[in-house]
């Protein structure tokens, strides 16, 4: 017997045979099949029992009405609460993807000090109550000096019960200084005040106008409380309502408009005040309201008739004097016409000639306070506390200015000028705020020029913020206190903007805190009470849940079980009774202050002969742009035209391309008094000659690999423009220059 | 010369080749030996339950069958394994003597943890399944498919694929895949066993073509 090559084979013949006759082959095929579909890697969801919990989404003020699905205990989905007043059903991407914010790696995940220099990110974890004597060593400090005014606070609202406690330790520690960010809401409000001599703000019955004349507000971009906006643009269509938007981009808004009527940018305002002079020449306006109900009618007309002539309108804002006389005639036409500004999402505050002129112009059309126009609505008063318990320090305090010298006699209407914060700080030799709090804000990120914001923060000697999020502001500060995120707490919301019923959304919690935060209302509940004294004393409350429930009191059992209260008998005031206490008057040109009497347009900084172009922003639903930043699904939706890689892209029209030599794509240096940077041309019909259009919401340096450092923060270009009646923000754009690069 | 050389060859071709077959048999019953009885003993990794379970003696106690502990939520799905919350519902303290109760009880009940179960019923992620569909639906027995562990005193072994990581049971216990029982095997096939028979008398998308994605994900 010998083994030789062929035996060899037909042993393999062999096997191979009997291996083709067992399972093995086809079995381990199988096996690896399965196998390749299951990687350890693929996120596979653990089952459970699926469940709804229901809140309010407050990454917004918009107030929507949420349906978190939960898993078990896990949070999976947020979905539009149907039926519900703001936005039944419906939900913006921001919302959709807010669940990515609850995991989201930018998260803090507990109280953090600063260990190494400012801005290096070099923090320790520490506890909460080491955390809190960090901070009241460094609050007892100032009040050892009797310098308790240089704290300030700056917050992302100045509603609700959490912004009200941080005001409200402001006041017992004794500082007058407690900002927020400013948004058109604070211009609507003084509009009111002025033009109506009594303080409220404004709703708008979307639902039941016939025509509404937009000057440049993206209704469809954010504006207001944005998935309620949709509903609206929705029934518009069924209804076949009239929208009319006037803009100097062919804004998503502008794109779905009935008309879109092209315009200079900063120049709404003029157009307003023309189409205010033709209906008035034309003897269209409503003689009720105008004669019975308003005081200085005529001097207001002799302005309009003698000052805002189409020709001269037509003039400055580029629109045909016959588009402007034909729109006068269709507002003028309409049976419950409207008319609303405050640009894109409405974040600066605006020029408040141009809120006065675009008011006056539904006060002609007696639009105030009637189906289908805007009603006046009382302020929210549901935060009724006890005086603040006061000591000799915190007295003297109070007595000093507020550093933005808002309600000064420069300014006596403004509530808050947190944009004059920086020129001021910078301006001093030493800071006039030594310590400062920041909560449910992120100014170095949204004030403008903020390369002189950060420079204003490096002269602050103590920053401590609450942010959940290691977002901009996070990052420069010394102590961090990081609060629950939204579907992690309780959070009273307040009438939402241009909402037209008085009401108070409560969110709750929808999961347990994943992290080890606080919500800020405890935690500024404990350093009250910590510092001890008069400014415990001031905060009678166990906690955060403690105080939100005393505070409202008789409605909070509704808001735990509805999550919703509204004021359903609220009825706008008759027009004889709708202005002021004393006088029973509408006031076309206020006394006190007259927005009126001064120049015509806000001015965009910059010499033209430097800076040819001029510089706008555009908001989209796609980049949020304020203290809450996009997580990373929503940055995937914006498309390429937008942000391609790590690079910005401005609109420019071809005409204007052309004459820069510049074409698709290219790059190009973009440079404005603020500063230069490096961008991406995207050639577009829809913008204005001589005009560069740039998204917000990119350009961010903090957060996670998702968002930072792609694009350009606008914020960085621009400077805040003073309006001359209010103090605040005006500023519509720059001019700018922009060369190949 | 030449007539003696080629009987001789002729031999030893003859030999050669007989030779050759016992080669040729060996590796096929080595192989067949293999692939029948040593490779499944390889395939797969034998593990206990966590707790030892006895499905007649709970089956015993309780009114509804096998829905009291494998119930249908209010939404229609099926909550497959219980979770400790329902056990503790009759096990907050141990009921007798077991040393599997008063391991159970001390092991996880105490210390609020759930059992980590081994599911022999397991399916990857990537197939959807209705079991509401199938037991109030068609008005499936259970014990079609899974059996009659109803009736098992004692949890069997489990036997991991080694390579997939899911139950033999999938599969089936017979290597080569020949089954008796409905319940003998999970495999698509045998889904599309039953779903092929009642193709006639009720709807069945999933044998429709272009079917695949009502149970592929």
């Amino acid at each position: 017997m010998k083994i030789d090559r062929r035996s060899f084979l037909s042993l393999v013949a062999g096997g191979a045979a009997g291996t083709a006759l067992s399972p093995l082959p086809w079995k381990l095929i199988d096996d690896s099949s399965i196998w390749t579909q299951n990687w350890p890697w693929t996120p596979v969801p653990t089952d459970g029992e699926s469940n709804y919990v229901d809140s309010v989404c407050t990454l917004c003020p918009g107030g929507c009405g949420i349906s978190v699905r939960k898993i078990d205990n896990r949070v999976v989905k947020i979905e539009g609460k149907k039926d519900h007043p703001v936005n039944n059903g419906g939900i913006c991407i921001l919302g959709l993807a807010g669940l990515q914010l609850l995991y989201s790696p930018s998260r803090i995940k507990s109280p953090l000090k600063r260990t190494g220099k400012r801005g290096e990110g070099k923090w320790k974890e520490i506890s909460w109550n080491q955390a809190v004597s960090e901070i009241t060593e460094k609050l007892s400090q100032l009040r050892e000096k009797n310098i308790p005014e240089t704290l300030a606070c700056i917050s992302g609202s100045a509603q609700g019960v959490e912004s009200n406690l941080f005001k409200r330790f402001l006041e017992a520690f004794g500082s007058q200084n407690f900002m927020s960010v400013p948004s058109i809401q604070n211009s609507y409000d003084m509009t009111i005040e002025l033009m109506h001599g009594a303080k409220g703000s404004v709703g708008f019955d979307f639902e039941n106008t016939d025509f509404l004349l937009s000057f440049g507000s993206g209704i469809l971009d954010g504006w207001g409380s944005p998935a309620h906006m949709f509903k609206a643009n929705s029934g518009w269509k069924t209804n076949k309502s009239k929208m009319v938007q006037v803009e100097s981009r062919l804004s998503k808004t502008a794109a779905k408009a009935d008309k879109w009527i092209p315009i200079n940018p900063g120049t709404e305002g003029i157009l307003a005040l023309g189409l205010g002079h033709v209906i008035i020449k034309k003897s269209l306006h409503n003689k009720d309201f105008v004669n019975n109900f308003s005081s200085d009618f005529n001097q207001f007309k002799k302005d309009v008739i003698d000052r805002y002539t189409p020709d001269k309108v037509a003039d400055i804002t580029g629109v045909d004097k016959s588009v402007i006389i034909n729109l006068a005639k269709e507002f003028a036409g309409a049976s419950k016409p409207l008319a609303i500004c405050g640009r894109g999402q409405g974040d600066i505050p605006g020029s408040l000639k141009e809120f006065g002129a675009v008011h006056a112009l539904n006060a002609l059309m007696g639009s105030i306070n009637s189906k289908g126009g805007m009603f006046i609505m009382p302020e929210q008063n549901y935060i009724q506390w006890d005086e603040v318990k006061a000591d000799a320090i915190s007295s003297a305090g109070m007595k000093k200015d507020r550093v933005d010298e808002a309600g000064s006699v420069k300014f006596p209407h403004s509530k808050s000028l947190l944009n004059r914060l920086s020129g001021i700080i910078n301006s001093s030799k030493e800071s006039p705020v030594q310590a400062l709090f920041v909560t449910g804000a992120n100014p170095l990120y949204t004030m403008s020029d903020t390369g002189q914001a950060r420079k204003s923060f490096d002269k602050i000697p103590f920053i401590a913020s609450f942010s959940s999020f290691m977002d901009e502001t996070a990052h420069q500060a010394d102590l961090i206190l990081p609060n629950h995120i939204f579907l992690e707490r309780y959070e009273d919301v307040p009438t939402p903007p241009g909402f037209a019923v008085p009401s108070i959304f409560l969110a709750k919690p929808v999961i347990e805190p994943v992290f080890n935060t606080k919500h800020s209302g405890d935690a500024i509940i404990k350093i009250a009470k910590t510092l001890g004294g008069s400014i415990g004393e001031s905060f009678p409350w166990t906690c955060y849940e403690n105080c939100l429930k005393k505070t409202l009191g008789d409605k909070w059992g509704t808001l735990l079980n509805q999550g919703v209260w509204m004021d359903k008998n609220f009825k706008p005031s008759t027009w004889a009774n709708a202005f002021g206490e004393s006088s029973t008057q509408f006031y076309f040109v206020p006394k006190s202050a007259d927005p009126f009497s001064g120049p015509d347009l806000i001015n965009a900084e910059g010499d033209q002969k430097s800076y040819p172009q001029i510089l706008i922003s555009y908001d989209s639903m796609r980049l949020a742009n304020g203290f809450i930043a996009d997580p990373p699904f929503v940055i995937k939706t914006v498309s390429d035209t937008v942000l391609k890689g790590k690079d910005i892209f401005v609109e420019l029209n071809p005409d204007t391309a052309r004459e820069l030599g510049l074409h698709e794509g290219d790059y190009a240096n973009l440079s404005t008094l603020k500063a230069k940077v490096k961008v991406r041309v995207h050639i577009f019909n829809g913008i204005k000659p001589g005009v560069i259009a740039m998204p917000t919401g990119l350009g961010h340096t903090a957060y996670d690999k998702y968002l930072a450092e792609k694009g350009i923060n606008y914020n960085k270009l621009i400077g805040s423009v003073e309006d001359p009646v209010s103090g605040l923000d005006a500023a519509w754009g720059i001019r700018a220059k922009l060369a190949k690069a | 010369m030449s007539k003696i050389k080629n009987n001789k060859t002729d031999e030893n071709k003859e030999g050669a080749s007989g030779f050759i077959i016992l080669f040729f048999v060996a590796g096929l019953v080595l192989s067949l030996v293999v692939g029948w009885i040593v490779f499944p003993e390889l395939l797969y990794s034998q593990k206990e339950q966590p707790v030892n379970f006895n499905h007649a003696l709970h089956l015993e106690e309780v009114d509804d069958g096998c829905e009291s502990c494998h119930f249908f939520r209010e939404d229609g799905s099926f909550s497959g394994v219980p979770k400790l919350a329902q056990c503790v519902d009759c096990h907050e303290e141990a009921q007798g003597e077991n040393p599997d109760e008063i391991i159970f009880v001390e092991e996880y009940v105490a210390k609020d943890k759930d059992v980590p179960w081994l599911i022999y019923s397991k399916q990857p992620d990537c197939v959807f399944f209705s079991h509401a569909a199938h037991v109030k639906g068609a008005e499936m027995e259970c014990s079609t498919c899974h059996g009659h562990i109803g009736e098992s005193e004692s949890s069997k072994i489990y036997e991991e694929n080694r390579i997939t990581g899911y139950s033999r049971d999938i599969w089936g216990k017979n290597i080569g895949g020949f089954k008796k029982n409905t319940w003998d095997r999970m495999k698509m096939d045998d889904c599309a066993e039953c779903h092929k028979k009642i193709t006639d008398k009720a709807t069945s998308v999933q044998t429709k073509k272009d079917a695949c994605f009502v149970c592929h994900k």
